[in-house]
């Protein structure tokens, strides 16, 4: 289980430019199923994956991961939480230019140090796996925008994480593709991931492989109800 | 080839110059003793204090022996100071013949 | 961990091929000004070293007389009363002046030699002036003398090219001809040579020298050779001064190169350490960066110094170097490299660039990596 509890986070503080983007959110997310944040711009949904996924640090409020309170933790172990838990599907994909799609998605892992033969292996089986391996050793300029969604969930599966962590996915792409993500999403959690998406797409939140929809407004949880 | 590989040859490949330059070094001053004690020699034979890297002045010929910042280099009215006189030559027409 | 680094370097290299032509032109320009600042080096360095040991064969004490502060023929009394002290092997008087020959402008050192057994009208010269006449043995040298008359001179024979850093620029002539051409009397001489049994004494010798006859300037050997040290030191920092300009144009050109850190790589600093990179990774990266440039043009930069310097004949310096000498010895340099200097280059040229590269990269690689995004997007 993932928990926040009072998470509020506080951008700029003490500057003319302070911006509250989370006010005391407190949720749960629940495991092994498909969780959407929908709600419209600036409503905090960014900010809360940043929070769940130990990519910023809350201004106040806890967050349980594992029976374990993370918020607090030093940089270099939530580095590593980050590294091995979470896989990011950023909304701009953020695919790296001037590398191969291959080294694109071998990037999360090199921290790891794993044996190259290994990674390259583990690498081209995701790849075989999108239907990209006649891509491996295309630079990333060269993709469309559905192979370069394909690439980005690639690259957020090579170290393996227990929860997949996706930022308006389908912001750019168009509505046979955005179908084409959620049945990614829903095999993926059929492996046993979670999957944390925040978007304000309906193809997202009303797809019929999501479990949970949470409404957020001025950076607050507006409760609704849970699609079984 | 992995790129790390690549800049790996690049600076074993430089450090083998360098180790093949240092072989030189050494071979160039043991094949060339010979010819440094002949110059050694030499400089004993005619008693010569100083070498000949540049004939251009006085204190750059014999500067260990001449006047101490000794003028007249190629020209008379060279500066006498050292070491402007090395660097700013006299007005050419003052070297000029002057004709009637 | 190795794994590990090779991996970073991997993205580091790919990082710097995006940015191709800035950064060839950084890493051409770095080799350069290293290559340059180093054949200074070596160049000295050989010389410092070949003179230190060719030397070793000068007269360990030489004897001028000064008047005014000015160098004057000394009286050949005065080397009687110099070898009369104690401790004094033998004293030769030296005959040498300079000579300018207006034909090539070139000055020659001319030098009176009995011990080559010259015939009179005879002269041996050196490899530079048969060059720069372009005369052989047997040919004839013309010498203006000091009435304006023009003596002919036969070359009986040639130094051989070997002794041109310390003969190049030598014509040898009998004493009887030398003191002719000159009007030089019999009862001077430019200077004496004097050796002495034992080389400790030299010293003392110099002192009684002075005391005994005070408008001499004796000079042991061991000042020649800081001389030259403090020539080569001259002539090595006036290089150094004119290659000023193309130093500081590269250290700027380079420090913002290293040290700017442009929107895309912060954003891309960002993105790594949402995908998982450690603060340590990051600056990893920058530090192999920096140091995958400044050490390949530095190594690169000593070779080529090598080659300028060793087998080119230092060919990019013979302006600075001959200044407006016509007479420039053809000599090979015997390699001699300072491993100091090498290691002092090292350090400012390695160290400071590859910490210029991981300093701006602090504040980006310690702080959230949602901020960099959100800062950059």
């Amino acid at each position: 289980m993932i928990e926040l509890k009072s998470v509020s986070k506080i951008y700029n503080k003490g500057r003319p430019n302070e911006f509250t983007a989370l006010r005391s959110v407190s949720i749960s997310i629940q495991l092994g199923k498909i969780n959407v944040f929908k709600g419209p711009s600036g409503s905090g949904k960014t900010t809360l994956l940043s929070i769940i996924g130990c990519m910023a640090r809350p201004s106040s409020g806890r967050i349980i991961f594992q029976d374990r309170e993370i918020a607090s933790l030093p940089e270099r172990f939530l580095t590593e939480i980050r590294r091995k838990t979470f896989g990011f599907i950023f909304q701009h994909f953020n695919l790296i230019k001037g590398i191969t799609v291959l080294e694109n998605v071998m990037l999360p892992a090199y921290p790891e140090g794993i044996t190259r033969s290994a990674l390259k292996k583990r690498a081209l089986d995701l790849l075989d796996l999108f239907d990209l391996s006649n891509k491996a050793s295309s630079h990333i300029e060269w993709l469309s925008g559905g192979e370069a969604q394909r690439a980005a969930i690639a690259r957020a599966l090579i170290n393996n994480p227990a929860v997949i962590i996706a930022d308006e996915p389908t912001a750019h792409l168009d509505t046979k593709l955005s179908s084409e993500f959620m049945d990614a999403m829903h095999k993926l959690k059929k492996d046993g991931r979670t999957i944390v998406i925040a978007s304000h797409d309906p193809i997202v939140y009303d797809s019929k492989h999501t479990d949970e929809v949470i409404a957020m407004r001025d950076g607050e949880v507006i409760p609704a109800g849970i699609r079984t | 080839m992995r790129k790390s590989d690549i800049l790996f040859f690049i600076i074993i490949l430089q450090l083998f110059s360098i180790c093949l330059l240092a072989l030189h070094a050494a071979n160039e001053q043991e094949a060339s003793l010979f010819r440094l004690m002949e110059k050694q020699e030499l400089t004993r034979q005619f008693g010569l204090t100083d070498l000949c890297i540049v004939t251009e002045a006085r204190y750059t010929r014999h500067p260990a022996v001449t006047d101490l910042h000794s003028a007249f280099q190629d020209a008379p009215m060279s500066f006498e100071h050292f070491p402007s006189g090395s660097f700013i030559s006299p007005p050419l027409r003052w070297m000029r013949e002057k004709h009637d | 961990m190795i794994e590990k680094q090779r991996y970073i370097i991997d993205f580091t290299i790919s990082a710097l091929l995006r940015r191709k032509g800035k950064n060839i032109t950084l890493l051409v320009s770095y080799t350069l000004v290293v290559a340059l600042l180093a054949s200074v080096m070596f160049l000295t360095h050989s010389l410092r070293t070949e003179a230190a040991f060719v030397l070793q064969g000068s007269p360990p004490l030489i004897v001028q007389k000064l008047v005014a502060g000015r160098f004057d023929y000394i009286p050949v009394e005065y080397g009687k009363k110099i070898g009369a002290f104690r401790g004094v092997d033998s004293v030769k008087g030296r005959l040498w002046g300079y000579y300018f020959d207006s034909f090539t402008g070139a000055n020659y050192t001319i030098m009176a030699f009995e011990e080559m057994s010259l015939a009179p009208g005879s002269i041996t010269i050196g490899e530079g002036v048969a060059r720069i006449r372009k005369i052989a043995v047997g040919d004839m040298f013309p010498v203006t003398n000091y009435r304006g008359e023009t003596i002919l001179f036969t070359v009986a024979s040639v130094l051989s090219s070997s002794s041109s850093l310390v003969a190049s620029d030598l014509i040898l002539m009998p004493e009887k001809d030398f003191r002719s051409l000159f009007n030089i009397s019999p009862a001077y001489v430019t200077d004496f040579a004097v050796t002495a049994g034992n080389a400790r004494e030299l010293p003392t010798i110099a002192r009684k020298i002075t005391k005994t006859l005070p408008d001499t300037r004796p000079i042991l050997r061991d000042e020649i050779l800081r001389t030259y040290d403090s020539l080569f030191s001259w002539r090595s920092g006036i290089l150094i001064v004119i290659l000023c300009s193309v130093i500081i144009a590269f250290l700027i050109f380079s420090w913002d190169r290293a040290s700017g850190l442009s929107a895309e790589e912060k954003y891309e600093i960002g993105i790594l350490k949402a995908l998982g990179w450690d603060t340590s990774d990051v600056l990893m990266m920058k530090f192999w960066e920096g140091a995958a440039i400044s050490l390949t043009s530095f190594l690169g930069g000593l070779v080529l110094a090598y080659v300028h310097v060793f087998f080119a004949s230092t060919t990019l310096f013979t302006p600075v170097l001959k200044g407006w000498s016509v007479l420039y010895p053809d000599f090979r340099l015997v390699p001699a490299i300072d491993a100091f200097q090498v290691a002092a280059l090292f350090f400012l040229s390695v160290v400071p660039y590859t910490v210029a590269t991981i300093i701006p990269v602090w504040r980006a690689a310690t702080i959230d990596p949602d901020t960099v995004m959100r800062a950059y997007r």
